[in-house]
């Protein structure tokens, strides 16, 4: 148990800690686990408890000075790696029935728990690859626009509402830093969407969001559109309903929803 | 019908198709002829088509027959119809698509206890997608919610049905290697 003084080290300077801070990496505390046994090569079978006890600890201690809401799944993996290195120090259970059952290794449990994690990680890699190559593959017929505006499903405000809510929530799990001194006016947006749709037919509604750097971005691109919907220069349709919505240039007002 | 006939015929209905076609289907469109008669059509037109030099193929996807175009083009073609890549799913909502397809017809917190953490809102993206469904209730107290994978998984990934799917074990052995 060499490691109990690495933590007092380390637990200063969060930096210097040699634990690589990625964010978005570690989306649990397995995911955490995993990485703490690879960079170090440990042996998974022999997991040195007490250091990677302490490395997680320290890892937590950093979302919380990082104010990132520590979810109670984080807690109770702390818990139980306090739990198995405090059972480690115990000497066999003399009350136990068997020998085997004494000497039962207190990790086993979270080791097998590992593995299972990084079998799944795995078939997730393996559906991440399949997904890439079917991406690379088209279908006849092409999905064509119904230009005609007969077999397409003009968008409720609820869905307009929920995908704007996605297109959000995506930005935040993805944005790396916000430049909150950008300053589009919904005039300029408006100006874009027009031009935008000059040389293109239709726009995917996603896709007019994405050079979006900030919140404030995303919200002004939002009502610019509003505005372009209601003064019926654009329409939005889906081709069923729940799918992605596109805009497109009205071509009569009997069309705008 | 000669067999020859029948296999051009189904080569032109698959290209109209719009989702993968089905034996079942065909055998609607000929009743007849045998269902023998369609599966020799369709084995030769595979095998044929796909051994052809050419920019498509013929592909068994979710039980039917589909005709695509051959991934290693995809630049070209992505570059013709100006179209960016599609949205990916993120790697929690593989994940728990992989657990939800390996373990169905699996309840929520199963793939809780599996990936140790909540899975809710990637199984709610999966929901919506339609990638995963609802395929019933667990008889266990509180009567939970079992999932499983859809057709339109099998299209998503481009798998004819879940035995083509590597095994678990495989997957269990690369983890013991790199762990």
């Amino acid at each position: 148990m060499d490691s109990n003084d690495n933590l007092g080290e380390e637990s200063g300077n969060p930096e210097s800690s040699g634990i690589t801070i990625k964010l978005d990496a570690f989306e649990g505390p397995l995911d955490l686990l995993l990485h703490l046994i690879k960079k170090d090569e440990v042996d998974i079978w022999d997991i040195p408890i007490a250091r990677i006890t302490a490395q997680y600890l320290e890892y937590l201690r950093l979302m919380n000075d990082l104010n990132i809401n520590v979810a109670g799944e984080w807690l109770f993996m702390a818990a139980t790696l306090i739990h198995i290195k405090s059972r480690m120090l115990l000497p066999p259970d003399p009350s136990a029935e068997s020998p085997e059952e004494a000497e039962e290794d207190p990790r086993k449990e979270l080791i097998y728990q590992l593995l299972e994690h990084q079998k799944f990680k795995n078939a997730a890699q393996m559906l991440y690859t399949r997904e890439e190559v079917e991406n690379a593959v088209w279908h006849n017929p092409p999905q064509e626009v119904v230009e005609d505006g007969k077999g397409v499903v003009t968008v409720t405000l609820f869905d307009l509402v929920k995908a704007f809510h996605e297109i959000v929530q995506r930005f935040d799990s993805q944005r790396s830093m916000e430049f909150s001194q950008e300053e589009v006016s919904i005039e300029e947006k408006i100006e874009e969407l027009r031009r935008l749709l000059l040389v293109h037919d239709r726009l995917l509604f996603s896709s007019f969001f994405q050079q979006a750097r900030s919140r404030r971005h995303l919200i002004v691109t939002f009502l610019a559109l509003l505005e372009l919907v209601r003064m019926r220069e654009v329409w939005l349709y889906q081709k069923k309903a729940f799918e992605e919505i596109y805009i497109s240039k009205s071509k009569s007002s009997g069309e705008t929803s | 019908m000669e067999t020859r006939e029948l296999q051009e015929i189904l080569e032109a209905i698959i290209y109209v198709a719009e989702d993968p076609i089905k034996p079942d289907q065909f055998k609607e469109i000929f009743p007849d002829e045998s269902f023998d008669n369609i599966e020799l059509a369709l084995k030769n037109l595979v095998e044929e088509f796909n051994s052809r030099p050419g920019g498509m193929l013929i592909r068994e996807v979710a039980g039917g027959f589909r005709m695509t175009t051959r991934p290693e083009h995809h630049e070209f073609i992505r570059a013709y119809l100006k179209s960016r890549p599609n949205a990916k799913l993120s790697m929690a909502a593989l994940e728990t698509l992989a657990v939800v397809a390996y373990k169905q017809p699996v309840t929520l917190a199963e793939v809780l206890a599996i990936r140790g953490k909540k899975s809710s809102s990637a199984l709610q993206t999966l929901l919506e997608k339609k990638l995963v469904s609802i395929v019933g209730r667990k008889q266990a107290v509180g009567r939970p919610i079992l999932y499983g994978t859809s057709k339109d998984f099998l299209i998503h990934f481009g798998l004819k049905d879940l035995s083509e799917l590597p095994t678990l074990e495989e997957f269990a052995q690369m983890a013991g290697d790199q762990l």
